[in-house]
């Protein structure tokens, strides 16, 4: 956990916003003149990440809760094979290109600083899954099936990110003043 | 495959639709990401759109930090709708099939104008009590299951795998409950 800490330690400020730092980054080179297949690539990229939620059946609520109650296991299968493709990716791109041909923003890993609020987060939106069997791909992905029902979920969803937001900028004033550069 | 290495009851136990639609699936899910990926660097995570796109509504600078990124986010979202959409066209409707794809039977198949839709039969204060929690946590713990189970686990990232690992213990412990308590669909 300490050498995760260092590696992500020099972009990162202590300050309660410390995933700005690398928001913005990833978001820098995307600001103006993008490249012209930017986002072809990226809707690509979602029509394919789309397709797998809907085929790997993820995109339905009871298939996820079968999984969390134990009657079906193929979810281990859609989340480790997911993360097993995209890890070929990380590890290997950046041994052939230091940077991403369409935004040159240099190939890195996913990494977040970690402290409480992974866990507590984490526990929240465990909750949040374990009752409803739907997390936000899967919920935007349920939609394409034809499931409208699925927008009680993402109406949820877009609620509790606004709470969240409300209550985190008003336990941070500062939170104002120090995004006004953007 | 699979079945070949343990007991076949075993793997009916744990895999009652095989794996074969979960696997291939997955390697859509991870290729999609990686599409992304290798185009532009980014690491996508699905949860950051609730937040971007409340930019386009309010002012608060929570929100207003994501502008830069809040376009590419819905055409993101946007795609996954979209690419859900045509498995509906094709395996949903049955217009192709493939010994790789289990069609399921759980909830509701309707046709309308020749094209399958799937609607859920969990109920809707689930969706929505979940949703907002959801919404809340994903936000809170700076990932969900595309961020931190897809990106951040394919990176090796320690903070990654330790939130995949908290959510996934405590949904499996609330729907467990909830499963004990009698709420069904």
């Amino acid at each position: 956990m300490s050498q995760e800490r260092s590696e992500s330690s020099d972009s990162r400020s202590e300050s309660p916003d410390r995933t700005r730092n690398a928001d913005r980054s990833g978001d820098r080179s995307t600001a103006d003149g993008r490249h012209p297949l930017f986002m072809p690539v990226i809707l690509l990229g979602g029509l394919i990440f789309g397709f797998g939620l809907g085929f790997s059946h993820m995109a339905r609520p009871e298939i996820v809760l079968r999984f969390l109650q134990f009657q079906d296991f193929g979810l281990l299968f859609v989340m480790f094979g997911a993360a097993i493709v995209s890890g070929v990716a990380f590890a290997v791109m950046p041994r052939y290109r230091t940077r991403a041909p369409l935004t040159r923003k240099p190939y890195g890993r996913r990494l977040k600083s970690f402290d409480r609020n992974v866990l507590v987060g984490g526990a929240i939106f465990g909750v949040g899954w374990g009752l409803s069997g739907i997390c936000p791909g899967a919920a935007y992905a349920s939609l394409g099936v034809g499931n409208v029902t699925i927008l009680w979920a993402i109406g949820g969803m877009f609620l509790g990110a606004y709470l969240q937001g409300r209550w985190r900028s008003h336990r941070v004033p500062s939170d104002a003043a120090s995004t006004g550069a953007d | 495959m699979f079945s070949a290495f343990v007991d076949p009851s075993v793997s009916e136990a744990l895999f009652p639709r095989g794996i074969s639609r979960y696997a291939v699936g997955g390697l859509l899910v991870g290729l999609g990401a990686a599409v992304i990926y290798l185009g532009t660097g980014i690491a996508a995570g699905a949860s950051t759109f609730l937040e971007s796109t409340l930019s386009y509504v309010s002012d608060r600078s929570r929100f207003q930090r994501y502008r830069s990124s809040r376009d590419w986010r819905v055409v993101f979202t946007i795609g996954i709708v979209a690419g859900a959409g045509l498995y509906a066209l094709t395996f949903q409707s049955g217009l192709v099939s493939s010994s790789l794809y289990e069609p399921g039977t759980t909830g509701e198949l309707r046709d309308v104008g020749g094209v399958t839709i799937w609607l859920t039969d969990v109920q809707p204060w689930r969706l929505l009590v979940g949703g907002v929690l959801v919404g809340i946590g994903t936000r809170i713990g700076k990932g969900c299951t595309s961020g931190h189970g897809v990106c951040g686990v394919g990176s090796a990232s320690k903070t990654s795998i330790i939130g995949v690992a908290t959510f996934l213990v405590v949904a499996i412990g609330t729907a467990q409950l909830v499963m004990a308590l009698g709420v069904s669909p």
